[in-house]
């Protein structure tokens, strides 16, 4: 019966989607009516085909291999995000590089956004699925609810991916950070997003265990938060069913303020609790240590959940935005200061009696050198929010180099030591291809980051030192185009970093392929237990 | 749990008695740095939020005890400047242009200002630094479109060139000659422009192209081809190009003609972003200085 109505589904969605390309408005929708089209068409053939067949045994244990194909998707999207940073980093310091038969699809305004996604979406969304489904189950001791529910997560999050990245190329567009595809894509990943809570949530309360370990606290915050914030967000009307534009229900300082307040809630909840779930159950795991602090855990948690839905104001100080939201912005942006680093402290202390790992494990010194970028940026924000270091740092380089200081050092980082933790244990292999490959793609990733972090320092103040600059007779000094150029040797030095941090990918890429499907690597013997 | 374990190393700590998967917990107590940092930044954050604007309230929000305001401090750093230039400024305003380089303290006052009106609203097609690019003059050479006295320049500023802006703008249109002129003409006075600047040429098609020139262009251009200023007419004879000075873009520009247009900058064509006179006066004088000025 189920077969059945899986294949009117598919059939329905996919004659759906023939007459909205037919009927499209402009060419974004089309290409994703046509790319659902394609994607409902496949199914319901394979679906056809399947009808009838003998379900096997039902699977119990652990339900890996979602978290497998979640792997293999973060590594794929993680190069490809890197790829187009470094190509962008590239065309601002060489425009030339804006080819003229690139334009409208591969000019610098179009691929922008296409890396900002594929790097915190694609790569650190994948991570964060992935590495959840897989640390909901060990610390639950149960397997992931839903059946085949995880699979759908994990699927429709591609097609997520895929209509949000062609999506910007084409120009479609809400023109607001982090939250740029247009409505149906935003419903769709609603829908996708609600199954992952259900998915997760499920687990949770099926576990075996009797207390919820801390890493899901944050797991579970960072879902449930991400949902409210995408739906808020993205409240739109279309203007047409039938073509990609929308408009959003907010206008002027409630827009800008409503957008920020998510802006800043993806990085609090989607890059920072979210992979302190992540950074919990790894690091103690690789260093084979208690937790530092469970009190500490308890306290972080709710004081940074508590704090950071409220700071996002302080991305639009000296704006319209009346100074009094400028001002709780901030204050609560300071308060977060000390509740951001208990996770670098839990972090950091559980290595206590486990220092000596740093100079023998590679994969110790990334989560190492992850914490210490996560407390440096968790430093550096609060104090950017300052009105009057904003006032210099705003509009800045200087706001690019905090962002990837957290992104390259504290997501990327903990992302790779996450990988290379799992890739052996979910193929069965005794160990890594490599461990001097790792250390290999520690050194280049870490002198990528500061050459990037550093470089976006000086032109960051040197650019906002440049914008201020007025003589005796208060008239500005420099015009805009003095400080573009001015900016261009640093330019190329984060580009040369950035291409650093994409070759240590590479290398990790070809180090995980070896250990998951290279021939040498041993398969552990299943041994009969001690 | 107890609070004993103060002074005790790591490994005595114990543990909540929790395990997952292998994980446990210590039950270490709230680093004590940690905790009164937090309170700090939670005293600061009240007391700041006291004397600055913070909580809203019914009606606005809590003004805070220092009565700060953003725009109120820009609108004092903005008016403190005005007053310390007002006297300046109002003798800006009224100055006879011709004779500002005699008081060299309001002749200063005005290039410094015109720089930076200069580097904001005209440096995006004159180049930030005045040297032009392919279709934008050069403001650095004493070649000049429309006359290089500063009352020329003051007045381009004004009412700008080809714009629909002000009806008192320059303007003159060139005619395109692609359907007016046959091909043996084009090449013809194409190559008698290459003569006449210097460069090499074919002297057979320059000689007939001499005639065309006389027939067409020497009404604007000049007899010569020297130009002509009321008419925004440049210059034929010397080595710079506006569009380009090679064969092809000669050709390009007998065949279909340009239309340079520079927006007019008065506050009175230009609501809300334009120069005031004082402002205007200012930018002539600095562009007047760059070096060809006439």
């Amino acid at each position: 019966m189920w077969d059945w109505i899986k294949i009117a589904l598919f059939g329905v969605i996919a004659l759906g989607a023939a007459l909205a390309a037919n009927w499209a408005r402009d060419l974004a929708y089309q290409i994703h009516a046509l790319i659902v089209m394609a994607v409902a068409a496949g199914l319901f053939i394979w679906s056809v085909r399947k009808a009838g067949d003998e379900k096997g045994p039902v699977e119990t244990g652990y339900m890996d291999g979602v978290i497998r194909a979640g792997v293999i998707a973060t590594t794929f999207w993680g190069v490809t995000g890197f790829l187009v940073g470094v190509w962008i980093a590239f065309q601002l310091a060489f425009p030339q590089l804006n080819f003229d038969f690139l334009q409208g699809y591969g000019n610098f305004g179009r691929m922008r956004p296409l890396h900002t996604s594929a790097v915190i979406f694609a790569f650190g969304g994948n991570a964060l699925i992935a590495t959840s489904f897989y640390v909901v189950q060990r610390t639950s001791a149960a397997r992931l609810f839903g059946g085949n529910t995880a699979w759908f997560v994990f699927w429709g999050y591609q097609l997520f991916i895929v209509l949000a990245a062609t999506g910007y190329l084409m120009g479609s567009t809400q023109s607001r950070e982090y939250a740029e595809p247009e409505w149906y894509v935003d419903l769709w990943l609603t829908v996708v997003w609600v199954a992952y809570l259900i998915v997760f949530l499920g687990t949770i309360m099926k576990r075996k265990e009797p207390h919820i370990y801390v890493a899901n606290w944050f797991f579970l915050s960072f879902i449930v938060t991400v949902a409210m914030l995408h739906v808020v967000n993205n409240l739109a009307i279309p203007v047409s069913f039938l073509g990609s534009r929308s408009v959003s229900v907010f206008s002027g300082v409630q827009d800008a303020m409503t957008q920020w307040w998510y802006g800043h809630n993806a990085v609090g909840f989607f890059l920072t609790a979210g992979f302190l779930g992540m950074m919990y159950y790894f690091v103690p795991k690789q260093a084979e240590k208690p937790v530092f602090s469970y009190k500490l855990s308890i306290i972080h948690f709710w004081a940074l959940i508590f704090l950071y839905i409220w700071a996002g104001p302080h991305h639009l100080h000296y704006t319209a935005l009346p100074d009094w939201a400028g001002t709780l912005g901030m204050v609560f942006s300071i308060v977060l200061w000390m509740p951001s680093w208990g996770g670098m402290i839990n972090g950091l202390m559980t290595l206590n009696g486990a220092w000596d790992k740093i100079r023998t494990d590679p994969i110790i010194r990334m989560m190492v050198i992850s914490l210490g970028f996560y407390g440096m940026s968790t430093f550096e924000g609060p104090m950017m929010s300052i009105r009057a270091v904003n006032s210099l740092s705003h509009y800045t380089d200087w706001t690019i180099g905090h962002v990837h200081s957290g992104a390259l050092g504290w997501n990327g980082m903990i992302t790779f030591s996450a990988l290379y933790f799992l890739t052996p244990k979910l193929w069965n292999k005794q160990r890594l291809y490599s461990l001097t490959l790792v250390s290999w793609h520690f050194w280049l990733a870490t002198i990528g980051i500061i050459l990037y972090a550093a470089s976006m320092w000086v032109t960051g103040i040197m650019e906002g030192l440049m914008w201020r600059e007025v003589d005796a007779q208060g008239f500005l000094v420099n015009s805009f185009a003095d400080t573009v150029s001015a900016k261009f040797p640093m330019y190329v030095v984060r580009g040369i970093g950035g291409l650093m941090y994409l070759t240590g990918a590479l290398i990790m890429t070809y180090n995980l392929w070896m250990t998951a499907f290279g021939k040498k690597s041993a398969a552990i013997v299943t041994a009969p237990a001690e | 749990m107890s609070k004993k374990q103060d002074n005790k190393k790591q490994d005595e700590v114990e543990t909540t008695g929790h395990s997952w998967d292998g994980i446990e917990e210590f039950n270490n107590p709230l680093p004590k740095w940690w905790v009164w940092c937090l309170y700090a930044t939670i005293v600061w954050a009240i007391l700041y939020t006291i004397a600055y604007p913070a909580w809203p309230m019914i009606k606005g929000a809590t003004p805070g005890l220092l009565g700060y305001s953003t725009r109120a401090e820009v609108a004092e750093d903005i008016a403190a400047v005005d007053a310390a230039n007002a006297e300046l400024i109002a003798k800006l305003a009224a100055v006879d242009l011709t004779t500002i380089t005699d008081d060299a303290e309001l002749h200063g006052f005005a290039v410094n200002g015109g720089g930076a009106i200069f580097r904001a609203n005209c440096s995006q097609c004159h180049g930030s630094g005045a040297a032009g690019t392919t279709g934008f003059p050069n403001l650095l050479d004493d070649d000049w479109l429309w006359g290089g006295t500063i009352e020329d320049i003051v007045y381009t500023v004004t009412h700008g060139v080809r714009n629909e802006q002000s009806l008192d703008s320059r303007y003159s249109e060139m005619t395109a000659f692609d359907e007016i002129l046959t091909d043996e003409e084009i090449t013809g006075v194409v190559n008698h422009v290459l003569a006449i600047s210097g460069q090499d040429h074919d002297p057979a098609a320059a000689e007939l192209g001499a005639t065309v020139f006389y027939d067409n262009c020497a009404a604007c251009h000049g007899d010569a081809g020297e130009g002509m200023d009321a008419l925004g007419a440049p210059t034929l004879t010397d080595a710079i190009w506006l569009y380009g000075g090679d064969e092809a873009t000669i050709t390009e520009t007998v065949r279909y003609a340009r239309f340079g247009v520079m927006p007019a900058w008065s506050a009175e064509y230009r609501v809300g972003s334009g120069l005031d006179q004082a402002e205007i006066n200012a930018v002539a004088a600095y562009v007047h200085q760059l070096g060809g000025g006439e």
